[in-house]
């Protein structure tokens, strides 16, 4: 996976459940394709069409809160989110997200600092955002090493495959 | 330690834990559902290993969409059947199980001090009986399948002490959403949520698994409650054997992070209002509100208890005409005794409606969905914007009095007020 990232922004707001993210009646969807026409859908029913070309999905407190369902992490990146950066993530959704390969950055302020439509370049290795748009620049946290590793694998299976083949 | 740290540092082979610590722990027992475990068997196959690391550590529970709603449910619960058949894994199928959450104690795969992992974000419940227990994804699950290890961060501590006694229909429920409303939804982030205190010691394991299947939505990785006296008493004759329960007691020098003191003396009913589980206030300030549906059931609150309170209310009396009034046992075990109790004839004489053991509603699954600006008050766990059906519904959260009483009147009512009038 590609850990630096340019794309334009779509944000919400504080509390984004799983459910809004991909609501329950879906569940039975197996096609991540399928999910990903759903995406979102509770809040804008355009986000699917919007986030076609890749985008970057700034959130606001506690993104992903709720159900545990890895459709909604999978939803968005079928749609074509690459990375969502939020003021904090939900714990299950953080986990998940790196489990499938979706980048997931912590930045305390991000919201206030990007609108819609902004250009965001984020090279999640190095912790670093910078909104290219209006020139806000921010350093997190770096992830620790074995979770980049992770997305570096494109996810936890990738990843597990490599390191039990090694042994 | 913490009994939260203690059981961490027994799983991981540490004799110290300090929060943040980042720690690769034994899993002692791994759930998933007809909902994530899909997912978890695809992505364990892509792995490459053959065979679950312990056989006797997983456990296949179809609750969510069952019966089979769809043909597409079906066929997610024949791969179930299948994954569980070629490796020798405890499935609870249709009529033989329930609510995940319900099914897994009663059925004896919930041990104290245990490291129990879910394809569930409300397997947090387990901590009823002292056992660290958290909600992870599928991809997740199939690496625990695989390898029978997690990576987890140990958790900073949130002590929440209880005391005082509860009034009349106020009960578990209402000081959960009385902490939530105080903590707010992300109040408790990837923290552990301590119950503790005289309130919780003289508790139902009911009662506690309420408070513990509700900690992960104030954001918690766990909620857990010292096992004693109690949790003895529900274990023995499910579980092969107990621990000694000496080893899972917080220590007094035990740090937590901070304490919240609540006291029940006084509570009133509490409710949820839409769509935030921290939008919570007393029943009798809500106003008027007319409800089109009342469900009774979920992991949160459809246990026996919960059904004798509810029928309590409802003897004698009738749902209101224009109300769904949907009881949902949270397991074959708790539908046998409640008809067993009678409670199904009064549910039943009222114009209630008893559904099969499942998830029903709470997901917006099947049975009972909501229409574009219906209300319904729920004894479930989320009011999220679309959480049973329409996006354009509401969703109230109370308890099994409030819900009862709700439906008797055609409006959200305090269960105290019903009984004054009758």
């Amino acid at each position: 996976m590609n850990m630096k990232i340019k794309a334009h922004a779509i944000k919400f707001g504080n509390n984004i459940d799983t459910d809004v993210i991909l609501p329950g009646k879906y569940l039975t969807l197996v096609d991540s394709c399928e999910l990903a026409k759903h995406a979102l859908e509770s809040l804008d029913t355009s986000f699917p069409k919007k986030a076609e070309k890749g985008v970057i999905v700034v959130g606001g407190r506690n993104f992903g809160c709720g159900s545990s369902r890895e459709q909604a992490p999978l939803a968005l990146k079928y749609a074509g989110v690459k990375c969502v950066v939020a003021e904090s993530f939900a714990r299950i959704f953080f986990r998940n997200s790196i489990n499938i390969g979706l980048p997931v950055i912590e930045c305390p302020g991000i919201s206030a600092a990007v609108e819609t439509g902004d250009e965001l370049a984020v090279d999640v290795e190095a912790g670093k955002i910078e909104n290219t748009s209006n020139g806000k620049k921010f350093q997190v946290e770096k992830l620790p090493p074995f979770i980049i590793e992770i997305l570096a694998d494109g996810g936890l299976i990738e990843n597990l495959r490599k390191r039990l083949n090694k042994k | 330690m913490n009994i939260t740290e203690k059981i961490l540092a027994k799983a991981s082979g540490k004799k110290s834990m300090h929060p943040g610590e980042i720690v690769d722990a034994n899993v002692d027992m791994i759930m998933v559902h007809d909902l994530t475990g899909p997912l978890a068997v695809e992505a364990f196959k892509k792995i490459g290993v053959q065979k679950v690391w312990n056989n006797q550590k997983a456990v296949v529970i179809l609750d969510h969409q069952v019966p089979a709603e769809s043909v597409k449910a079906a066929e997610l619960h024949k791969m179930m059947r299948e994954f569980a058949k070629e490796q020798k894994l405890s499935i609870y199928d249709v009529g033989r199980g329930g609510i995940c959450h319900q099914v897994m104690p009663e059925k004896g795969h919930v041990v104290p001090g245990a490291v129990i992992v879910g394809a569930d974000s409300h397997t947090c419940t387990y901590g009823a009986f002292g056992a660290f227990a958290t909600g992870i994804g599928s991809t997740e699950a199939a690496a625990v399948f695989a390898t029978g290890k997690i990576w987890l961060k140990v958790p900073e501590a949130i002590k929440i002490n209880v005391v005082g006694e509860f009034q009349k229909y106020v009960t578990s429920k209402d000081l959960i959403l009385s902490i939530i409303g105080r903590m707010g939804v992300d109040g408790a982030t990837y923290k552990t949520t301590e119950f503790s205190g005289p309130t919780i010691k003289g508790m139902s394991i009911a009662g506690r698994m309420t408070l513990c299947n509700m900690a992960v939505e104030m954001g918690a990785k766990n909620g857990i409650i010292e096992p004693d006296e109690t949790t003895r008493k529900f274990l023995e004759g499910r579980v092969k054997a107990l621990p000694n329960f000496e080893s899972l007691k917080s220590d007094k020098d035990a740090v937590y992070e901070r304490t919240e003191e609540f006291d029940v003396a006084k509570m009133e009913p509490q409710i949820a209002c839409p769509s935030s589980v921290d939008n919570v206030k007393p029943v009798s300030e809500v106003g008027n509100v007319p409800i089109e549906q009342a469900f009774i059931g979920s992991c949160t609150k459809g246990r026996i208890e919960d059904l004798r309170l509810a029928a309590q209310v409802l003897k004698g009396k009738h749902v209101k005409d224009g109300v769904r009034a949907l009881v949902i046992p949270a397991s074959q075990e708790v539908y046998s005794q409640a008809l067993k109790e009678g409670l199904m004839e009064i549910f039943t004489d009222s114009g209630a409606i008893v559904c099969g053991s499942a998830c029903g509603p709470c997901l917006g699954g099947h049975i009972g969905l909501l229409a574009a600006d219906e209300a319904c008050v729920s004894t479930s766990n989320r009011n999220f914007i679309g959480r049973m059906g329409s996006t354009k519904a509401s969703v109230y959260l109370a308890s099994p009095a409030t819900v009862a009483a709700s439906a008797v009147k055609g409006k959200i009512t305090d269960p105290r007020k019903l009984e004054a009038k009758a």
